[in-house]
């Protein structure tokens, strides 16, 4: 049991995947101007990050192990994560139309995440077990969600704050980024 | 080679069954016709063709239940643009529904007259009047659909339909006439 917390906390704090690991910026960067869009789109990445976790690990251990065919780790998994992202679409299309819309082109873009290749691959190069994979996975999403959600609350607020004329925008949000991701570091010394 | 190519072809086929599964379990609802339809329509919501606004109208055109020429604010354009949508022949405005207006237009309440009956804005169905019992209503001229709906239930004649001014922001250059481009 002990373990598993451990798995859970290291990833979501000490190793956080975006603000430690710098895994999947694009969607840190770009959903995150609205709350309510990266609410949905942590949600979503969720969803997909543990789902690929466990099919990743079953698709190593089953499949790529037994035959020998290591080698074809990296393009199974992307495999593995375009059916596993399609498929979100699809529940989400059908649960949330309005989600959707507001998610557009960054729902398909989870596919290119690349921290959901990076858990896959990390998962098999710390030998994980099953449950420790889908929670290697879950964390790295809760943690990217925390993260998430923190940054884009931050950024509605710097949206309406006096910022100097040329920060505004991307400049100050990624600045925001590096301060919260020393702010993360002091979690180095934790576990 | 062979075992890697047999190995990722069958991975390849069971997502793929999998998805193919998914499509069918999670179907989208929807008819995008209906969508295509109302957004040709004025979005009056005036009622005219006797649907209780546009959304049900362009439902009942995509139906079969409802023919396409009962859109007096649509006018002939509407009719022609519904025509080439539904590959039908375009046919004139049914005098049943009303006649289409030359111009756009919006309504104006005369303040002064203005009793505060409060009936012309439960006949709106845009809500762009505004007003109170015994308040004197106006009318939020770019909210108004100019649908005509207000003008009856208005105990006091107080309501004006008047054209929409041309300004830089409205004004467009005039359709070329018919007959000519023949």
């Amino acid at each position: 049991m002990n373990e598993y917390l451990l798995i859970l906390v290291g990833t979501v704090l000490v190793n956080n995947f975006v603000l430690v690991q710098f895994l999947g910026l694009c969607p840190f960067m770009g959903v995150s101007n609205k709350l309510s869009a990266s609410i949905g789109m942590a949600g979503a990445t969720t969803f997909v990050l543990t789902l690929s976790a466990i099919s990743a690990y079953l698709v190593e251990t089953y499949l790529l192990a037994p035959l020998g065919l290591t080698y074809l780790r990296t393009i199974s998994f992307i495999l593995v994560i375009a059916a596993v992202v399609q498929f979100t679409e699809m529940v989400v299309r059908k649960s949330s139309p309005l989600l959707y819309e507001v998610l557009g082109i960054y729902l398909p873009l989870i596919t290119t995440n690349c921290a959901v290749l990076g858990v896959a691959l990390l998962n098999v190069r710390q030998a994980n077990g099953f449950i420790e994979s889908a929670l290697y996975g879950f964390g790295a999403a809760a943690g990217f969600s925390i993260v998430m959600i923190l940054f884009s609350s931050m950024r509605e607020r710097l949206a309406v704050a006096d910022v100097p004329e040329s920060f505004k925008g991307a400049p100050i949000g990624l600045i925001t980024a590096g301060i919260m991701s020393l702010a993360f570091m002091g979690f180095t010394g934790l576990i | 080679m062979i075992a890697a190519i047999i190995a990722l072809t069958a991975l390849a086929t069971v997502f793929g069954l999998v998805l193919g599964f998914a499509a069918v379990r999670f179907k989208v609802e929807g008819d995008p016709l209906v969508d295509q339809i109302d957004k040709i329509l004025p979005q009056t919501q005036c009622g005219q063709c006797n649907y209780p606004g546009c959304r049900p109208y362009a439902e009942a055109i995509a139906g079969g239940d409802a023919d396409i020429n009962q859109c007096p604010p649509g006018g002939e354009d509407g009719v022609i643009k519904l025509a080439e949508l539904l590959g039908r022949e375009p046919k004139p405005l049914n005098p049943d529904n009303g006649v289409a207006k030359p111009l756009p237009t919006v309504a104006f309440i005369r303040e002064d007259e203005c009793i505060g009956c409060t009936l012309c804005i439960q006949a709106c169905p845009v809500d762009a009047i505004l007003g109170a019992r015994q308040q004197m209503h106006t009318v939020i001229a770019e909210e108004c659909t100019g649908c005509d709906l207000c003008v009856p239930p208005c105990p006091v004649d107080c309501i004006d339909m008047l054209p929409v001014a041309d300004e830089v922001s409205t004004w467009r250059w005039p359709a070329p006439e018919q007959g000519q481009a023949a």
